[in-house]
């Protein structure tokens, strides 16, 4: 299970890595959508994959019988996803708003913080 | 379900059993105030006139909160509160040590001038909009990060301050600034998404969460864990918060398109907070992989040092220099970490405390050089010196400080970085540090010149004065520089105390395992 989890990441992350390579916003915009997912399913990997095992303690003893999955990753992801949905709900208006005011959704030709052709800086009085 | 639990299992070891002294209140209430603040705030959204007086006192308030949070912890060392009864490593702790408390209060100084200058600065539609609100859960979100002591609740604290930083930065909604945010949103949510990548790692390896707990179960694991792999993780991810070489280029492409209030207060807080986590991770977390990392750390922070300068050196516009500057002198505390030991920690801790107060105060001094000279080019603004001269003198010695000169603040951190690289003989560090400082002299220098002394017109050169809101701020800080410059001993022993806390945990970590070890 946990080797299958592992593959799915690595295809997420990849995934995510080429989107985010791409100048369009759009696309940046989806890969770091994937991105926060892969990063969500690695922690819960990381937390044990077993379905069978209920992770409560039987009567009697003072800790777990068999190894069952942990878990605080699970409510660590929670977090997480909602942290995430609420960045990429605020860059996705971001992104819509520059490409309506810029006009472009084109990193190389988004360049209004920084113009490409700047006059140099003044070398004396 | 009680039912469920027998009654064999005695639960009490792993539940707080007394009430939270008062004391230990205050190691959350700095988070509380400011959430408190700015959810009423938020609430008075109609009446805007109100909003300045509200956070005015929210903010002093703050500055007061985290001033007895010092005093108590330089008293009776580290505090500990817990969150919900279950005690650490269950329940999510705050951890307020010597280090976290003198940066958080840093912060509060910081965001109360700035406070105090965007009376000046933010318009009635920049009120509207929510600055203050802004503010204050930025101001939530940087004391949370500050006095935490669970890693993934600094993850969750560094996107409160992320997404508050979002709002704070799009406020005005031209051009510039979301061509800005666009740089800063996505590529600083890569370096948080690249720290949560290392916090899941953590817990998988570690199985807590929890600073004290990890720190005490490094030297356990080291032997069968990938602990470097995890250390190069927080590494990158806390660099490209700082800022650094090669992961800085968002800082310089957003930095100088917000309000000035804004931009002053981000170069204030933001890049020090990653400076702090890097710290706290890389010194007391992980301190045997810091020093195998320490080469890499200190190529990467003199490279940012040199690259900054240099890119300070090739900018026309005031703000964007600053945001260069910012640049280097986050280089200059990497090669601290790098450089490790009481001498370099302490300098990092004491020039991250002197950057908080010198930038900001730089980027006030740019706000008034823009609406005096109605230009922010370093080409066009002139004879700033004529129409104000107590404003010049200000900026002058801001300069003097920012390039590291006596008597002003930024001289005896840098006498303790270049000291340190010296004492391990990592001579071309400190010929780094030196030449940033140098370079640096020459930014401050252009600028001053061409901003300052040049001649102007005689239609722009008569003498205006300046309102208190905007030239009070500048005149605190810049006197704080002088004073810290010319009387640093009692502050350079807290900063010692700190450093000493921080290579040496065991009070941090005695205050969250009272007992003496993780149950």
């Amino acid at each position: 299970m946990e080797a299958w989890f592992a593959l799915l990441v690595g295809v997420f992350f990849t995934v995510a890595v080429y989107l985010m390579l791409s100048k369009f916003i759009i696309r940046v915009l989806l890969g770091v959508a994937v991105l926060g997912n892969a990063v969500n399913l690695l922690i819960f990997t990381g937390g044990r994959l077993t379905r069978e095992v209920p992770p409560i303690i039987p009567e009697g003893a003072k800790s777990l019988a068999a190894p069952a999955a942990n878990a605080l990753p699970q409510a660590l992801i929670l977090t997480a996803i909602v942290i995430s949905f609420s960045f990429f709900a605020f860059l996705l208006v971001l992104s819509w708003r520059a490409y309506s005011d810029l006009a472009t959704d084109n990193t190389d030709e988004m360049r209004v913080a920084e113009p490409a052709d700047e006059p140099l800086p003044p070398l004396g009085y | 379900m009680a039912a469920t639990i027998s009654p064999s299992v005695d639960l009490s070891a792993a539940l707080v059993a007394a009430p939270p002294t008062l004391a230990e209140w205050l190691v959350i209430l700095p988070v509380a105030w400011c959430l408190a603040i700015g959810a009423l705030l938020v609430m008075l959204r109609r009446p805007i006139g109100l909003h300045p007086t509200i956070a005015m006192s929210g903010l002093a308030g703050l500055l007061l909160i985290d001033g007895l949070l010092l005093r108590e912890i330089a008293e009776n060392g580290p505090l500990t509160m817990v969150m919900g009864r279950w005690l650490p490593p269950f329940g999510i702790a705050f951890t307020a040590d010597l280090t976290g408390a003198l940066f958080a209060f840093a912060a509060a100084l910081v965001a109360l001038v700035a406070g105090v200058f965007s009376l000046a600065d933010i318009n009635d539609s920049g009120r509207r909009y929510g600055f203050y609100p802004l503010l204050m859960l930025l101001m939530a979100g940087v004391s949370g990060a500050f006095l935490t002591g669970d890693i993934f609740n600094l993850y969750v604290w560094f996107e409160v301050l992320l997404i508050s930083s979002f709002g704070l930065l799009v406020l005005g909604s031209e051009p510039e600034q979301i061509d800005g945010t666009v740089k800063y949103g996505f590529l600083n949510l890569v370096a948080t998404t690249l720290f949560l990548i290392a916090t899941g790692y953590l817990y998988a390896v570690f199985g807590t969460l929890n600073m004290a707990d990890v720190a005490t179960k490094a030297e356990a694991l080291r032997d069968r864990a990938p602990l470097m792999t995890l250390t190069g993780l927080f590494m990158l991810a806390f660099a490209m918060k700082a800022a650094a070489f090669p992961v800085n280029f968002w800082l310089p492409a957003s930095y100088h398109t917000p309000r000035v209030a804004v931009s002053a207060l981000f170069a204030g807080l933001l890049t020090k907070v990653g400076i702090y986590a890097l710290v706290r991770v890389m010194v007391m977390l992980f301190p045997v992989e810091r020093e195998e990392l320490s080469f890499i750390l200190a190529v990467a922070g003199a490279l940012t040092m040199i690259v900054g300068v240099l890119g300070a050196l090739a900018q026309t516009d005031f703000r964007r220099i600053l945001g260069y500057l910012i640049v280097s002198g986050i280089g200059s505390m990497l090669a601290g970490i790098a450089v490790g030991g009481p001498g370099g920690i302490g300098g990092v801790i004491f020039y991250a405390l002197h950057s908080m107060l010198v930038m900001t105060g730089l980027y006030f001094a740019s706000g008034i050089a823009m609406r005096l000279g109605a230009s922010s080019s370093i080409a066009a603004l002139a004879g700033l010196y004529r129409r104000h001269v107590g404003f010049a003198a200000l900026t002058l010695m801001l300069c003097f400080a920012v390039s590291g000169l006596p008597p002003f603040s930024g001289f005896w951190p840098k006498v303790m970085l270049v000291k340190a690289a010296l004492d391990i003989g990592a001579w071309w560090l400190a010929a780094a540090l030196l030449l940033a400082g140098f370079l640096t002299m020459i930014v401050t220098g252009r600028l001053f010149l061409l901003a300052f002394w040049r001649e102007a017109p005689p239609a722009d050169g008569e003498a205006v004065s300046l309102s208190p809101a905007a030239f009070g701020p500048l005149a605190v800080l810049t006197g704080l520089t002088l004073l810290i410059g010319l009387y640093p001993e009692p502050l350079l022993a807290v900063i010692q105390d700190a450093a000493a806390g921080l290579a040496e945990p065991s009070a941090y970590v005695n205050s969250v395992f009272p007992e003496g070890g993780p149950q």
